[in-house]
């Protein structure tokens, strides 16, 4: 029990918290660049437009079967040799994240848009709109509301991938509670029960909004 | 790239064989744990059906590395001394089982009630009703899912290289740090992963495609 009070000082639970900061900014930027992405990428793999869809679609496909933590490293050790830039660990952990979730986002908007009904395109279509407008006032925000739950449990999958960066030292929540642990063993089982807490408080939290979210658009 | 595959081979192919040993291990053990906690979420006694929610809400919420890190560093230190394949393998079992046990609830809730019904009425158990009618006919359902879910083991099981796993990300870091040729490295291991992902979750699409052609139950 001690341990528990000690663990938990004043300075380690800010250590902890600017951890949490740290895993929470890094999660949002990826989260909306790789929508806007994701996005692109999911229209274009959807509209068919010849050779460019099937690169897209097949380049889609490499980045969702490689583990994240391989794109963590090649992004951060891999690069500078490749490429001759150096990335520092925060913009190499968001690139990294960036360009997996934007292959899975791509996936879920690909077939959030396929699912609405042809008719729909059809009808509106034949309403006189435009193929743009059609897509924009018509299929997209039927689609939407499918696509949100996924989209949310992806952005969740993320909050929990970020502590992959730990092994690049970006100081988010996994690895500041590893620096505290190391720092004294007793502190061990606190921190890791704290890490668990917050971890699920965070994407248990998300998940019941994208069930409130997807409820509400019903 | 070449020269890496080759000079490096016998390191390559023990870490894939690593990989894969983590991965099927822990496809079995969660497979178990899951159709066990999805029969509870489903089960008309209200504690089971609570107790499994919560076990799947927990984990789904937990990054992986948390509770592979848990089981490397907590439990040598207070239970038993294990080392990092056996810890990895652990925490991708229990990690993977609250994903499985929610596509193997899916699976068995889109079986039709009737089923349950006839066979409860023809003089069934609601456990033999359970093994010998609807969880028959939920497995064609729930194969695509469990293949993906497979290729994310795959994926997954890089978290073995945090722990001294000697899967194939550990041993590409190795091959890196005596080299140096960090791209070189990282494409080809890449080019491993792939191998081992891309041709399953291929199939697992078509199978998808397939299936959704035809009715579930024949």
């Amino acid at each position: 029990m001690q341990n528990f009070i000690d663990a938990y000082s004043w300075l380690n639970m800010r250590f902890l918290f600017e951890g949490l900061w740290v895993t929470i900014y890094v999660s949002v930027i990826s989260v909306v660049l790789s929508f806007i992405i994701g996005a692109i990428l999911g229209f274009v793999r959807y509209v068919k437009v010849k050779y460019l869809s099937m690169i897209v679609g097949f380049v889609i496909d490499l980045i969702r079967n490689l583990p994240l933590l391989l794109i963590i490293f090649f992004m951060y050790f891999g690069l500078p040799s490749t490429l001759g830039i150096r990335l520092n660990t925060v913009a190499a952990a968001i690139v990294a994240l960036t360009v997996f979730e934007s292959a899975m986002l791509a996936e879920i908007i690909r077939s959030g848009i396929a699912s609405v009904d042809h008719g729909q395109m059809e009808a509106a279509r034949s309403n006189g709109m435009s193929y743009l407008q059609a897509m924009w006032y018509i299929i997209l925000p039927q689609a939407l509301r499918r696509m949100v739950p996924p989209i949310v449990s992806q952005f969740v999958s993320l909050v929990k991938d970020s502590s992959l960066a730990t092994i690049i030292l970006l100081p988010e929540l996994m690895y500041h509670a590893q620096i505290i642990y190391g720092q004294n063993s007793n502190y061990m089982i606190p921190m890791f029960a704290a890490l668990a807490v917050l971890y699920f408080a965070i994407c248990f939290l998300l998940s019941r909004l994208s069930r409130a979210l997807a409820k509400r658009l019903k | 790239m070449i020269t890496i595959l080759t000079d490096h081979w016998a390191d390559l192919v023990s870490g894939v064989r690593i990989t894969l040993s983590a991965s099927l291990l822990a496809l079995l053990g969660s497979l178990i744990i899951g159709v066990i906690f999805a029969l509870f979420v489903i089960s008309p006694l209200k504690p089971l059906r609570v107790l499994g929610n919560i076990y799947i809400e927990i984990f789904r919420n937990i990054p992986l590395l948390v509770v592979a890190l848990f089981f490397y560093i907590v439990i040598p230190q207070f239970v038993v001394q294990i080392d990092g394949f056996t810890a990895g393998t652990i925490g991708l079992t229990i990690y993977t089982s609250a994903f499985i046990a929610e596509t193997v609830r899916a699976g068995i809730e889109s079986v039709d009630i009737g089923q349950m019904e006839a066979a409860r009425s023809n003089g069934m158990t609601y456990l033999q009703a359970m093994t010998y009618i609807v969880l028959p006919q939920a497995i064609k359902i729930v194969i695509p899912p469990l293949g993906n879910q497979f290729v994310n083991l795959v994926k997954n099981s890089s978290v073995l290289a945090f722990l001294a796993g000697f899967d194939l990300m550990y041993q590409a870091n190795l091959i890196v740090s005596s080299t140096l040729k960090t791209t070189d490295t990282y494409l080809a291991v890449g080019l491993l992963y792939l191998l081992m992902t891309m041709p399953l979750s291929y199939l697992m699409r078509y199978l998808e495609k397939r299936w959704a052609k035809q009715p579930a139950n024949d």
